[in-house]
């Protein structure tokens, strides 16, 4: 690793300002950063660029796209948690023709970079949305989101059988151009996420967002009833991090050079930090734009300055860094214990 | 109209009634404010638990002064997202994001307008007054809550309007019983060209749907919760009539917080109406 250089000491009473190249190689898609918003989170970008500028992010996220347009679920569709929330929208959305004609060829006019999120609700649906995206001007990637658990199906999670996600996988694959990043968003309510990254790699993503909400619930004490009117919802926020952090963790121990977007309760750069060390190319922010809007942009001025005062060059020096061997000495003591 | 977000500094937190009035500097959201905007408040801290902003009406501004701009809102403490909020003091730092949402939308003509404001949500309805006032309205204003101290603003409301009305459920001041109850004849009385309504989803319900029975315009302001207050979660949706007929979940916080009475399907807060473009076909979402 090479360390990066402080070339001028801080002048008298400034702040050292410490810059490095945060640019960013996610499975092609070249960004200027590692720090994305994650899907639903920042509808189509349009909201959130009035608090920053959303090219200078990484990549506008967008909310997952059905094929028709969809009314979502009666409200309640929130509850606050410790740290965290749980939502129950129920992919309220256009559709794919009016995301096309209203939202995707904004983002292109504005020249912000796109990974396009979509969900279906059979094998067959994301196929036809691939099939749109294909022709699409604007989009940088796919994520293909089979891991959302406000659905009236819980058997429609695709993300909990590894089958079924590689069907998934395979069916947006073949509609897609070859070139196409495509990411599978991963759910952590399974038992071996590494299982369920491995057959989506196998089918053909180039990549995994790990990682979507964990399935929650919250009864109000007043009505004693469940909260939501959904009944169960996906638990977000600062409170799931360690979870997301360890699914990035094994997914980049088994796969050393998957494209990985780590997302899961990000607040800070060194929570974005956590991530990539953890072995995440880049971060989705997500239940932050909620608290403060501007977050993208923050998140990525801390995480610079995180990693340069780390002594990183680079982004991608720092990815999966959690991962190195033990220091040489501890490896001696443990030689001389296995010895005796 | 763009929003920001900025960091405001208290300047003061008083009981008025049940209630907590709460004055910030609010650099650069001021001048834009019209009646019916909101702001939403950072709850907790950086390092806060409770990760969801608090919304809350636009209550008064003053554009110019010493700060450059401060604006006041009226808080119910309803749980410990407000209650933290109640407990700031002056010089403490506020996160505020504003001014959000779609306004009142003012008559180009001189009527005469009833203002309708349930509990505290006669807040918003103070800059509307004064603003209608300078167009040359005629304003009436009819308060109504639970109890006498769940009222609010109504010595400041009795100078604004030509006549004040107050209803308590339990009769502890003003008229016995609801707003609803007495607007039908103020309504006529004045020949009421537009109601206004700001208050709980019964209440705005209920004025809407007697302005709509008379053909009088109204405008309502509904109080969802949120989560982002910006248009960007999609939790504070009710369902709304479009010019084209057809029924959408809208957002609150974007689309609204004020609609127009006769669009909103009232009945069906809460629901997603089957003929909902997208609704699902069985069984939900």
């Amino acid at each position: 690793m090479t360390r990066a250089v402080i070339s001028s000491g801080p002048m008298p009473g400034t702040e050292p300002t410490m810059h490095m190249d945060m640019a960013t190689d996610l499975a092609g898609i070249l960004m200027p950063s590692p720090v994305l918003t994650a899907s639903g989170c920042a509808a189509a970008g349009r909201e959130l660029d009035q608090f920053f500028d959303i090219t200078q992010i990484g990549a506008v996220v967008t909310k997952s796209v059905m094929l028709q347009p969809r009314s979502g679920r009666p409200t309640p569709r929130m509850a606050e948690t410790p740290s965290g929330m749980l939502n129950s929208i129920g992919l309220q959305g256009p559709g794919i023709d009016r995301f096309l004609e209203h939202d995707l060829s904004w983002l292109d006019e504005r020249g912000a970079r796109t990974i396009v999120s979509i969900a279906g609700r059979t094998v067959d649906e994301y196929a036809k949305l691939a099939a749109r995206l294909r022709t699409a001007p604007g989009v940088d990637g796919i994520e293909v989101n089979i891991s959302c658990p406000n659905v009236e199906d819980r058997g429609q999670v695709f993300a909990c059988d590894p089958t079924a996600a590689a069907n998934v996988l395979q069916a947006v694959r073949r509609n897609s151009d070859p070139r196409m990043p495509i990411f599978a968003k991963l759910s952590p309510d399974v038992t071996d996420i590494v299982g369920v990254a491995e057959s989506v790699v196998r089918a053909g993503a180039t990549g995994v967002s790990v990682i979507n909400t964990l399935l929650g619930m919250v009864i109000n004490p007043d009505t004693m009833r469940p909260h939501l009117a959904g009944i169960t919802g996906g638990l977000s926020g600062p409170a799931i991090r360690p979870v997301a952090v360890r699914c990035v963790w094994q997914i980049r121990k088994a796969f050393p050079d998957l494209p990985i977007i780590g997302m899961g309760g990000i607040r800070s750069g060194l929570d974005a930090l956590e991530f990539i060390l953890a072995g995440a190319d880049a971060v989705s922010v997500g239940t932050v734009v909620f608290h403060d809007p501007s977050s993208p942009m923050r998140i990525h001025e801390e995480l610079e300055q995180a990693l340069v005062e780390r002594g990183f060059a680079t982004v991608a020096e720092a990815v999966g860094y959690a991962h190195r061997g033990a220091d040489p000495v501890d490896q001696e003591d443990d030689l001389d214990f296995i010895s005796e | 109209m763009v929003p920001v977000q900025v960091k405001g500094e208290v300047l003061d937190m008083r009981r008025v009634g049940a209630y907590h009035v709460l004055s910030l500097t609010a650099p650069g959201i001021t001048d834009i404010t019209r009646p019916g905007h909101f702001v939403t408040l950072g709850i907790g801290g950086e390092e806060s638990s409770m990760v969801l902003r608090r919304a809350f009406a636009i209550h008064q501004v003053q554009s110019r002064g010493v700060y450059g701009g401060t604006l006041d809102v009226v808080i119910g403490v309803h749980g410990k997202g407000t209650r933290w909020l109640s407990e700031r003091r002056r010089h403490d730092v506020i996160d505020i994001v504003g001014p959000l949402g779609r306004p009142f939308v003012l008559p180009k003509e001189r009527v005469a307008c009833v203002l309708i404001g349930g509990g505290y949500g006669s807040a918003p309805l103070f800059m509307l007054a004064e603003q209608l006032r300078e167009r040359g309205c005629r304003v009436d204003v009819v308060v109504g809550a639970s109890t006498e101290e769940k009222l609010f603003g109504v010595l400041d409301l009795k100078r604004l309007a030509s006549t004040l009305t107050i209803t308590t459920d339990d009769g502890s001041l003003g008229e016995h019983g609801r707003v609803t109850d007495v607007l039908p004849a103020l309504m006529d009385r004045v020949d009421a060209g537009v109601v206004y309504a700001c208050g709980p989803m019964g209440m705005l319900q209920a004025v809407a749907e007697l302005a709509t029975e008379r053909r009088t315009y109204s405008q309502c302001a509904v109080e969802e919760a949120m989560a982002c207050g910006i248009g960007v979660c999609m939790t504070c949706v009710v369902p709304v009539i479009g010019e084209d007929g057809v029924t959408r979940m809208l957002r609150s916080c974007v689309e609204g917080p004020v609609f127009r009475g006769d669009r909103v399907r009232w009945a069906d807060v809460g629901t997603i109406p089957p003929d909902t473009l997208g609704a699902p076909e069985q069984g939900g979402h």
